[in-house]
């Protein structure tokens, strides 16, 4: 119980520090941050999958494009809200994911990254080949789009006046908080508690009575829908979205995420996601030389996760009992 | 009628039958052993009783209701626990969180499962981590686990092993208990014969996957086939009756 007082206690806190923030920050730097909140986002969904349930994926950002796109073809073809289209792209992906959960019941460890693998190789084709519905290699344009909230003029709320790059800010930071706690709240109890059985041991969880295959395909689901819900807000952000947008990079990039921010937590993911963002700007501020920043990217990755094995969540855990004095 | 009917249950990994026609019954409220020499099939039949495993011919039956229609998650709504030889826990669990996912298909309420910890004697070690208990704790929180999804038959695979004696003596008077208050049956998998023999009502013997005996303890103790079936084995398996 005074765990969850204190949780509760760190999470308004946080609540307060990202609602500030954007008084101390540009406005190029509010929108970097905004990108935050959404791998955040991608990141919570990851790790249900991948630190929870222990499904390996390596094609989350194949998820992140079905969310992008169902928002842009929705925003440009339909004319529906660019607000409403983030629930339907939870849906879509969620969906997908499930979908691709049933035949991935026969699949573990390395056949499985392989299997998710292929998929984010292969998105970017399938994307192209569909042109009529998806725009193929040049995309889709949401800019100038009256469906897309603040881009033409400033966005009004609760009396406030933003301009655009704050309101993604607050947008995605409002998105990626609540799913937060959403996260939380299913992992705490019966289900998380299932997903983990079914990581730690699969034949002690059969025993117990948790089915695999209904558990599997849940995370999967559930892991896809937020995906989807940050491609919806990364296509919102960006304003576009081509074939280009969900490379095979960006899935790779997520599963660093995940691991930098703790496998199997949900505290430590934020650092994964400032991590996503910023690492390879850093990296090209050391230096711009040809292959440098991929260098200096992967000596960084490697050094966080000598000093790190458990992710930031472990150290935020190694600090916390500091101060119960264990 | 029989809680548990096992009918010639044959069972090949490849070449080697590991259950070869074995047939045997348990009665409700009984305390059965099941033993064996190293090899014999005793987790084999475990993992067939709880439908881990397919048996290639024969049937299963629990209150005369076929077994084999139900997936291995269904097991334990249908009545089945079991505990495991080789300690199969929620490693980055805590010991009260592996207990909650044994209650699952039940209540799943944190009340119910302190309460069992309680019973088993382990109410103080909840919040701590599963995978840093010594292993006869370990074994008991298995059995804990077992016990949150109230089953009417419980499977102990080698519960004793790795206890010292003092420890073998509270766990034979600790499964008696079990079976009286609980009013369980429990199919017991043990090399250790004082133990089983003290407090089993029925004895099956298996051995090379085949049943070569069965009766009460001080009947099977003296069958020639089953001496044979201990002395012909390696040196390492107790002899019976020691
Ligand atoms: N999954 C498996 N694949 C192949 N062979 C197996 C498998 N499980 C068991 N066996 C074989 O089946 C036979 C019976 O094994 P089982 O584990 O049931 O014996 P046991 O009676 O429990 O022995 P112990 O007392 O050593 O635990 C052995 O020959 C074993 O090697
Ligand atoms: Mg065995």
């Amino acid at each position: 119980m005074r765990r969850t007082a204190t949780s509760a206690g760190l999470f308004a806190a946080l609540v307060v520090a990202i609602a500030v923030l954007p008084k101390f920050l540009t406005d190029f730097r509010a929108q970097q941050f905004a990108y935050v909140a959404v791998y955040l986002v991608a990141l919570i969904g990851l790790n249900v999958l991948t630190g929870y349930t222990g499904q390996m994926s390596l094609g989350h950002g194949a998820f992140m494009a079905v969310g992008g796109y169902t928002t842009a073809i929705l925003m440009t073809d339909h004319g529906i809200k660019d607000l409403w289209t983030i629930p339907a792209a939870a849906v879509v992906a969620g969906a997908a994911g499930f979908l691709f959960g049933l035949p991935a019941l026969r699949l573990t460890g390395l056949y499985l990254a392989l299997a998710t693998f292929a998929i984010a190789v292969a998105t970017p084709a399938v994307i192209k080949k569909f042109e009529g519905f998806t725009g193929g290699g040049s995309g889709k344009n949401l800019f100038g789009v009256k469906e897309l909230t603040g881009g033409i003029a400033p966005v009004h709320v609760l009396g406030w006046k933003l301009n655009f790059n704050n309101w993604l800010y607050y947008l995605c930071w409002t998105v990626a908080l609540v799913l937060y706690v959403v996260a939380w709240l299913l992992l705490r109890g019966r289900t998380g508690r299932a997903f983990r059985a079914v990581r730690d041991s699969e034949t002690a969880a059969l025993s117990s009575g948790v089915s695999l295959a209904r558990y599997k395909t849940l995370a999967f689901g559930v892991s896809a829908a937020y995906a989807g819900v940050a491609g919806s807000l990364f296509a919102i952000a960006t304003t576009y979205v081509n074939p280009d947008t969900f490379p095979v990079q960006l899935s790779i990039f997520l599963l660093v995420g995940v691991v930098v921010g703790g496998l199997g937590s949900l505290t430590g993911l934020i650092a994964g996601a400032i991590f996503i963002e910023f690492l390879p700007l850093w990296a090209q501020d050391i230096s711009k030389s040809p292959g440098a920043p991929g260098v200096v990217y992967g000596v960084i990755l490697i050094g966080v996760i000598f000093l790190l094995p458990t992710g930031a969540a472990g150290l935020l855990r190694r600090v916390a009992s500091l101060f119960r004095g264990r | 009628m029989a809680l548990l009917s096992v009918r010639d249950v044959t069972l090949r990994f490849g070449g080697i039958v590991a259950l070869d026609g074995v047939s045997f019954d348990v009665e409700p409220g009984q305390i059965c052993g099941l033993i064996g020499p190293n090899g014999a099939g005793k987790t084999t039949a475990f993992n067939v009783i709880t439908r881990l495993y397919t048996p290639d011919e024969g049937a299963l039956e629990l209150n005369g209701e076929s077994l084999l229609h139900t997936p291995p998650h269904r097991i334990v709504e249908r009545g089945i626990a079991r505990t495991f030889q080789n300690i199969n826990l929620f490693k980055t669990m805590s010991v009260l969180e592996n207990v909650l996912v044994g209650s699952h298909t039940r209540s799943a309420d944190e009340g119910a499962a302190l309460e069992i910890l309680d019973y088993v004697g382990l109410r103080e070690h909840a919040h701590r981590p599963a995978a840093d208990l010594p292993y006869g704790t370990q074994k008991r929180v298995e059995i804990a686990r077992a016990l949150a999804a109230q089953p009417s038959l419980l499977l102990l695979d080698e519960p004793a092993g790795g206890l010292n004696h003092e420890e073998v003596a509270e766990l034979g008077e600790f499964v008696r208990r079990l079976r009286d208050d609980r009013e369980l049956t429990i199919l017991l998998v043990e090399h250790h014969m004082a133990l089983v023999m003290g407090i089993s009502d029925h004895v099956n013997v298996l051995s090379f996957g085949r049943k070569i005996a069965d009766g009460p303890p001080a009947q099977v103790q003296q069958d020639p086939a089953v001496i044979e079936a201990y002395l012909g084995a390696a040196d390492d398996d107790p002899v019976v009756g020691a």
